[in-house]
């Protein structure tokens, strides 16, 4: 019945609609991605691994993973944490705490980086406290990390949040009125609920981190071996002209990307089928 | 008794740590730097900030920015719905690997975005090459910020209507087909009122996101200015040239629309709840 009113409907406009969507999606997002392909296959892949195997390069991956995996951990736990908050509690404030957390998604990247400046660089607020800590923000490691933690910070909660939501309350409550504990309830009946949202935020957490470029720029400076992230790492070969390392790193990232892609799509289907 | 279990956990020790674990985290993360921003946007005052808003680089990049981003979301929102909508009624050979291919933008680094169109429409290339001959040059010109932008805002209308569409009821899109209606006819009085709170709330995303792009925009735009500079990449040039006041000032600006467009998409999904809910 329900093949028979599909085809009924799939008409003249529909096919055309079907073609101009897909055309529209290769032309976008495929021929660019095959363009690089194709670049990357002409500068051939033996300087491509040369360039890649260099230390400055190594390192720049090194500390891209290192600030998607604090990120990860991080902004998984507070994700988890402000979820619960937003969505079972009541206070006052709760709204505009929930929208404040949606800034960093509006919130351009360079602004990041000039408002962390303007926190910890040089006459900033918080310059005299870190002079007496001998503790340096801007222009090293915490500086990436901290920008990493700002421009990552709403996705987990994005997707722990809106599974809490639609879930309600019934069964924390029954497990609460057959006596367990919160830690209880929590580890037992939230988590396991979460735990695909978790695992699909905590993957956009990572991708986004990997790609993270103005704010990690301005706040590291892009010091080679030292603050050089995969993208800016990138974009300092682009300006020096070694072009081998830039498409080589760009390459390197695309792949990444491409992976916590079928990631995604693995964690959505593992969804379809629990909830079927 | 929906409130009271939520109300019971929130006033225990753990309820009261999480709580004050995440308003300190929001503070110290958003909040205060938000407030750098301003404040040091406000150093001369309102005058302080028109004067940083109107010198001729800073308003024909806030101009380029904001005129990209809403030609750019205009596109998105009519070609996001056409593919929200092929994904969810029509599945065809090959639907999945449409629907998995939509997410990319979100994966990929927005550098990376930009070198791609660069590889692909640059002056050396070939394709860019021709296209430059004949007087559309795309990359290091306006329409290399308006692809940039297309790439990476294309999943939002997308995955903003798929949820909604899903839900709808094919139904009576049907009753309306076999009373008669055209397709377009269909389309517009019983497919688009329902979805349209989610169009908006998309296509409002989008526009966000556009005012905001500073990765894919800066390798494809070229970055003259006056002519290809936008908001974001002009920040990041006073920034670098250690004028934080006027970079501030042109951010104060920015903000303003971030936080007004989130307020709009709030009431839009507050909305949308209230429908759902009626």
């Amino acid at each position: 019945m329900h093949r028979v009113s599909r085809a009924k409907r799939w008409g003249r406009g529909t096919t055309v609609l079907l073609v101009a969507v897909i055309v529209y999606l290769a032309a976008l997002l495929l021929l660019p991605l095959g363009a690089m392909v194709a670049q990357v296959v002409r500068t051939g892949f033996g300087s491509l691994f040369r360039e890649l195997l260099a230390p400055d390069a190594v390192r720049a991956l090194e500390l891209s993973i290192i600030l998607a995996v604090i990120a990860a951990i991080v902004n998984g736990i507070f994700g988890i944490a402000a979820g619960i908050v937003f969505v079972r509690h009541r206070f006052l404030g709760r709204r505009v705490l929930d929208a404040l957390s949606d800034m960093p998604l509006s919130v351009s990247p360079v602004m990041v980086g000039l408002a962390f400046l303007l926190i910890f660089g040089r006459g900033g607020w918080f310059e005299p406290v870190l002079q007496i800590l001998h503790f340096k923000v801007t222009f090293a490691f915490p500086g990436l990390v901290i920008a990493t933690l700002f421009v990552t910070l709403p996705f987990t909660l994005r997707e722990v949040s809106y599974v809490l939501l639609e879930l309600g309350e019934e069964e924390e409550e029954a497990a609460a009125i057959l006596g367990a504990s919160p830690w209880q309830i929590f580890w037992r009946v939230t988590l396991p609920n979460i735990k695909n949202a978790l695992a699909y935020g905590v993957t956009l957490t990572v991708a986004r981190a990997l790609g993270e470029f103005g704010a990690v720029l301005i706040l590291g400076g892009a010091i080679s071996g030292k603050t050089q992230t995969g993208t800016t790492f990138i974009n300092v070969a682009m300006e020096e002209r070694r072009e081998a390392a830039a498409y080589g790193m760009a390459l390197v990232l695309a792949v990444a990307s491409v992976l916590l892609l079928l990631v995604l799509e693995a964690l959505k289907k593992v969804e379809i089928k629990e909830a079927d | 008794m929906k409130r009271t279990f939520g109300a019971a956990i929130a006033a225990g020790p753990m309820g009261l740590g999480a709580r004050v674990g995440v308003v300190l985290y929001l503070l110290f993360l958003v909040l205060i730097p938000l407030a750098a921003i301003v404040e040091r946007g406000f150093a001369g005052g309102v005058g302080g900030i028109w004067h940083a808003v109107v010198s001729p680089m800073a308003a024909h990049a806030l101009v380029l920015t904001l005129w990209t981003a809403a030609l750019m979301a205009v596109v998105n929102a009519v070609m996001g719905t056409a593919t929200a909508w092929i994904l969810v009624r029509h599945p065809f050979p090959g639907s999945r690997f449409l629907a998995t291919l939509v997410d990319l933008p979100f994966a990929i680094p927005t550098l990376v975005a930009g070198i791609m169109l660069v590889t692909l429409f640059g002056p050396q290339t070939a394709l860019g090459g021709w296209l430059t001959v004949h007087g559309v040059p795309i990359v290091f010109a306006t329409p290399g910020i308006i692809l940039a932008l297309l790439f990476i805002t294309m999943p939002l209308v997308v995955r903003a209507v798929e949820p909604v569409l899903i839900e709808l009821d094919p139904a009576e899109e049907e009753a309306a087909a076999t009373l008669g209606a055209k397709p377009w006819t269909t389309f517009f009085r019983v497919v688009l009122p329902p979805i349209l709170p989610a169009v908006a709330s998309g296509t409002i995303q989008c526009f966000a996101r556009a005012v905001a792009e500073f990765g894919s925009v800066v390798v494809v735009s070229g970055n003259i200015p006056g002519k290809t500079l936008t908001a974001p990449v002009y920040i990041f040039g006073e920034v670098e040239g250690d004028r934080p006041v006027v970079a501030a000032a042109v951010s104060v600006v920015l903000l303003l629309v971030a936080v007004g467009l989130l307020l709009a998409t709030r009431v839009l999904q507050q909305q949308f709840v209230r429908r759902e809910r009626a």
